[in-house]
């Protein structure tokens, strides 16, 4: 195992310190840089360098096994461990992907829709919350989870206020209260292990919950966790904060938030869910995630069918988020290699589809300046490459083989299956809700092809800056959807590192 | 590897890719060329399992070549091959593209070995075909395309349960004779059956096929139904089930395509009755019935192909295809009303046609089995046929009262014209040499179709249906809005039956009248519930008042501290 102890300062051995200290450093530089496309320049420099870190990581980690690195040479349980196993080097692989890719695309889309004097506090907010979901994945301390969930909360609030659009501030507001109070759940959670166990380092409280944990303080601690993290990933009931935010804030905003956000949660999620309770045989019979099984299958019907009504093109896409999220925690909440796998396969997946649409609207709104769905007519015909990615990008949406969204749902029907009827009334479901995003892709398809264009004003294509990674993602979609074997591998063996099984 | 060991359906797949960015005149070479590569291959390729290829660990066969599959694959660049020349006028780059990868994949589905290629060929078909029918470009047709649409996907679904059941159940994914009774096979029976448009589950033919471009329904009437009926003798030979449905696919749409104006749906409703023979023969499912209904598959594609396109062409010319508008047209399109003529006697199976020896085979093989109640509706549907397709379209297209206007139009254009002579030449060719067609049937056969008892049955049958429609149209009881009259066994019945069958077909419509009508309610009101509570400012959907939201996170943090509390 690589540790700070070695001789001199070398670049590969700290890079767990590095994933994250590198965006935090970066962030009040950023500040300074006031010029044109500085600030831009250089957030995309340092995402960049994350997302290198990350990629670094991730093949540490697959070729010589789980990385344990002590923050300031404090040996853990007193210091702050960082830990890198497969499935957070698989997260912060996606989450600095994303950025990075994103950050290209939110030039020309930031330019319009933040004012020019901000420029420097958003992209400073931009890497701060980079900075605090890298760090919520890396560290392998409960308390400091709740420490980099604040700071990312805190610069997400900033970042969906930052357009020009004045419900963005109420969306925030809201996301502000409810976010306060997910995170105090939370907190208390992690209040409650430390006054029963004394420590605050996972591997650590997984070791010494064993004797205590048939008490009350424990499960309670385990059903605040769960809420106050499900509120962070917007599992209906607790998705309140979701589509107002998504809606009104910077395309860009929607863009890296719908990726990256969410799927940090549901991994803290996993963390606590396997690595803490998961040996804890008080929990095996009914564990929390089991329970969230009902709310999963209840948020991917009804974030697909509120999703058909809407009206407004980026509300849409927050509500088949909604929905999506329902199927991830719907792999998790089945259980087994299977169900785990079909959950954070799904993480990755639903990150490149997502982003592509959430990009292609963005691209829309630029252009047309509005994201009604009735404005929209014959986009297909003024916009035909952003529109043709953004149906591409929906067919993954929907399940349609040969995309990544139908490798999700392959693994998460399989999973279903094992469970007998239950299981199989929930695979019908799923594809109920397949079928309710057919509906809603198809929506958009009519209008973008089938109307014809107002003719009052003539509406370009979208600049190259934001072609390219919207069809860079599109492509991944179908990529990845036939070259299962980078995603499907990693995620079969992080579920299996988190279920305690060796492959 | 040889090429000719790459999936068949690949060739024209391509080629429909390739269409996407060629011009006009390489689009059509392709639809011309493309149907020969695809035949050379066949002959050239041995049989046997090629292009086997393992994929999530289940193994997967791209190209399965056997007797029967063969049979199908055939007809199917035949037909190719015969819609490509008469869509050789149309200048529209989206039915090119549509047609081409939807019968490429109709193909690939033929010589898909497992479940899997099978599924996913089957919703390309589905996805590549609607074009077909949105290429009409009017709002009728858009509305029918989506309705197709969903109904395809849907036994998509079916099909992709079922085989998801079927392979954990039983470990494999080979495509082979699966039964109801094996996993998950009552789900894949269905699939297939939505598309082999059996009863209740057949609407989506009539609704969709009428709505296509004059082209693209010789397309789709060639491929879609046929890859279904290839399907069943694939995985349901024998399933007795299928005689029943099949039988019942050969007598209900008679009633309908004899009231019905619209000579496009007309032929849709004969069609659906087509299926039904050959759904019978799959049923039975012995040496003789599987031929007869592969028979019956190679030539219905032809004589039905023929149909469509002399309609086509109808509609081409003189812009309506509705039986009431339409008259005289045989002297100012006679080759079109000839060619129509030979497919009426095709369908009708008069001797020396195609329809007389695929259809024996089938319905001696219900004789020999001792079905003789269905051999007998099988007979009553053979005269109902030649009432409504061998006699009503070629009558009320080309002779009935003319109409001033259409004297003045045009014969079809030359290459409708020589698709339409060219398929009218297999028509006449298969029925008078049947035994080259039996030759490459499934199983060895030495069948003779013409003897004299089946010859004598047949043209019985024949002018006894032909008499009652004369007789029907000298009293002047045959507008189209009598709702009557399939005769065949004996016109003395005439009048009984005919109150039985007009009090059966109004009980029914209004029967399933008040079922859809119930039924749509039913659905109506659900959307509307869903609708209120999703729309934005709905109840689910009303997200802005962070009060809910806490109320809702306090309400969830109460049930988990009340679970794990206890």
């Amino acid at each position: 195992m690589s540790t700070a102890a070695n001789a001199g300062f070398s670049l590969l051995a700290n890079l767990p310190a590095l994933q994250v200290v590198v965006p935090m450093v970066a962030a009040p530089i950023c500040t300074f840089l006031r010029f044109r496309n500085g600030p831009w320049a250089f957030a995309l420099l340092v995402s960049a360098a994350t997302f290198w870190i990350a990629a670094t990581l991730l093949m540490q980690v697959l070729s010589g096994g789980v990385i344990s690195y002590e923050m300031g040479g404090w040996a853990p349980p007193v210091g702050i461990e960082y830990r890198v196993d497969e499935i957070n080097a698989f997260v912060l692989l996606i989450v600095s992907g994303i950025s990075l890719i994103a950050l290209p695309y939110a030039l020309r889309s930031v330019e319009r829709e933040v004012p020019r004097d901000k420029h420097h506090l958003f992209y400073a907010a931009w890497l701060l919350c980079l900075c605090g979901m890298l760090g919520i994945t890396i560290t392998g301390d409960a308390f400091n989870i709740f420490v980099f969930l604040e700071i990312s909360s805190l610069s997400t609030y900033m970042l969906l206020a930052s357009g020009r659009d004045p419900r963005a501030l109420t969306a925030a507001f809201q996301y502000l209260v409810l976010g306060t109070l997910g995170a105090t759940f939370i907190l208390i959670g992690v209040g409650l292990l430390y006054i029963m166990t004394g420590t605050l380092n996972i591997a650590d409280l997984a070791d010494r919950l064993g004797p205590v944990s048939d008490t009350t303080s424990v499960r309670a601690a385990a059903a605040f966790l769960t809420v106050g993290i499900a509120l962070k990933f917007a599992l209906f009931p607790a998705h309140f904060w979701l589509p107002n935010g998504y809606t009104y804030s910077p395309s860009a905003v929607g863009v890296f938030l719908s990726a990256t956000a969410t799927k940090v949660s549901i991994y803290v999620l996993l963390r606590f869910q396997f690595t803490v309770f998961g040996d804890i045989p008080a929990f095996a019979e009914l564990d929390f995630a089991t329970l969230l099984l009902p709310f999963a299958v209840v948020a991917f019907l009804v974030g697909s069918t509120v999703a058909i009504f809407q009206t407004d093109l980026k509300r849409l896409l927050a509500w088949s988020s909604i929905a999506q999220i329902g199927y991830m925690v719907a792999g998790i909440g089945l259980g087994g290699v299977d169900g785990l796998t079909a959950g954070i396969v799904h993480l990755f997946n639903h990150a490149i589809t997502k982003a592509a649409l959430f990009m292609a609207a963005g691209a829309i709104f630029l252009r047309v300046g509005s994201m009604h769905i009735d404005k929209l007519a014959g986009i297909g015909k003024t916009m035909p490459l952003t529109t043709l990615a953004f149906v591409l990008a929906g067919l993954s949406l929907i399940g349609v083989p040969t995309t990544v969204g139908f490798i999700s749902k392959w693994y998460l029907i399989l999973a279903a299956l094992q469970h007998g009827a239950i299981g199989y009334a929930i695979a019908a479901l799923v594809l109920a809700s397949s079928l309710l995003a057919v509906i809603y892709v198809w929506r958009i398809v009519e209008v973008a092809y089938f109307r014809e264009p107002a003719t009052d004003r003539e509406v370009a294509e979208a600049p190259l800056s934001m072609l390219l990674p919207l069809w860079a993602l599109t492509i991944g979609c179908f990529y990845f959807g036939l070259e299962t074997g980078y995603s499907v591998d990693i995620a079969r063996a992080a579920a299996q590192s988190l279920l305690g099984i060796t492959p | 590897m040889m090429w000719t060991e790459l999936p068949p359906g690949l060739i024209l797949l391509l080629g429909g890719v390739l269409a996407a960015v060629l011009p006009h005149h390489g689009r059509k070479a392709l639809m011309l060329v493309l149907p020969f590569v695809g035949f050379w291959q066949l002959i050239d390729v041995p049989n046997g399992d090629h292009a086997v290829v393992t994929l999530f660990g289940a193994e997967l066969v791209g190209s399965r070549i056997d007797s029967l599959s063969l049979v199908w694959g055939y007809i199917f660049y035949i037909a190719a091959l015969i819609a490509g020349i008469f869509h050789l006028h149309v200048r529209d780059r989206m039915q090119d593209v549509a047609a081409l990868t939807y019968m490429g994949s109709a193909v690939g589905a033929i010589f898909a070995g497992d479940l899997i290629s099978l599924f996913i060929y089957w919703e390309l078909t589905a996805v590549t075909s609607v074009f077909l029918i949105f290429a009409n470009r009017t709002n009728a047709s858009f509305r029918a395309g989506i309705r197709y649409l969903i109904v395809q996907i849907a036994s998509g679904v079916l099909l992709l349960g079922g085989l998801i059941i079927h392979w954990r159940g039983t470990g494999s994914v080979e495509f082979g004779n699966l039964g109801l009774d094996a996993p998950g096979g009552l789900l894949i029976f269905l699939g297939f059956g939505i598309k082999a448009a059996f009863p209740l589950l057949h609407n989506w033919l009539q609704d969709s096929y009428p709505q296509a471009t004059v082209t693209g329904t010789v397309f789709l009437s060639s491929f879609t139904t046929k890859m279904a009926i290839y399907t069943l003798a694939r995985g349901f030979p024998g399933q007795e089930e299928l005689i029943w449905i099949g039988a019942a696919m050969t007598a209900f749409p008679i009633f309908y395509a004899v009231i019905e104006n619209d000579l496009r749906k007309v032929l849709a409703y004969s069609l659906n009755n087509q299926l039904g023979y050959m759904v019978v023969g799959v049923g039975i499912g012995t040496e003789l019935a599987l031929n007869g209904a592969a028979a019956h598959a190679f030539t219905h594609i032809l004589y039905k192909g023929l149909l469509f396109m002399s309609m086509g062409a109808v509609l081409y010319r003189v812009g309506t295809i509705k039986g009431s508008e339409l008259g005289g047209l045989y002297k100012s399109m006679p080759w079109t009303a000839g060619f129509c003529i030979v497919g009426a006697a095709s369908i009708s199976a008069f001797p020396l046609f195609s329809g007389f020896i695929s259809k024996s085979l089938i319905i001696t093989a219900a004789a020999e089995e001792g079905y003789w109640f269905v051999w007998l509706i099988l007979l009553f549907a053979s005269a109902g046929v030649f009432h409504h397709s061998g006699i009503k379209i070629p009558y009320f297209a080309f002779f009935a009262w003319p109409h001033q206007a259409q004297k003045t139009c045009r014969e079809a254009p030359l290459n409708m014209l020589l698709a339409m002579g060219i398929a009218a030449v297999f028509c006449v060719g298969i029925g008078v040499f049947p035994s080259y067609l039996y030759a490459i049937l499934p199983y060895q056969t030495d069948f003779v179709p013409y003897t004299g008892s089946h010859v004598v049955t047949q043209l019985q049958l024949l002018l006894f249906s032909a008499l009652a429609f004369a007789w029907l149209m000298r009293t002047g009881l045959y507008p189209p809005e009598l709702k009557s009259t399939v005769l065949d066994f004996d016109w003395v019945y005439r009048r009984a039956l005919h109150r039985v069958w007009r009090a059966t077909v109004e009980w029914g419509s209004e029967t399933s009248g008040a079922l859809t009508g119930g039924m749509r309610g039913w659905v109506n009101n659900v959307i509307g519930v869903a609708g209120r509570l999703g729309r934005p400012g709905g109840l689910v959907s009303q997200t802005s008042k962070p009060g809910t939201g806490v109320l809702w996170l306090t309400a969830m943090l109460g049930l988990y501290l009340l679970v794990f509390g206890l």
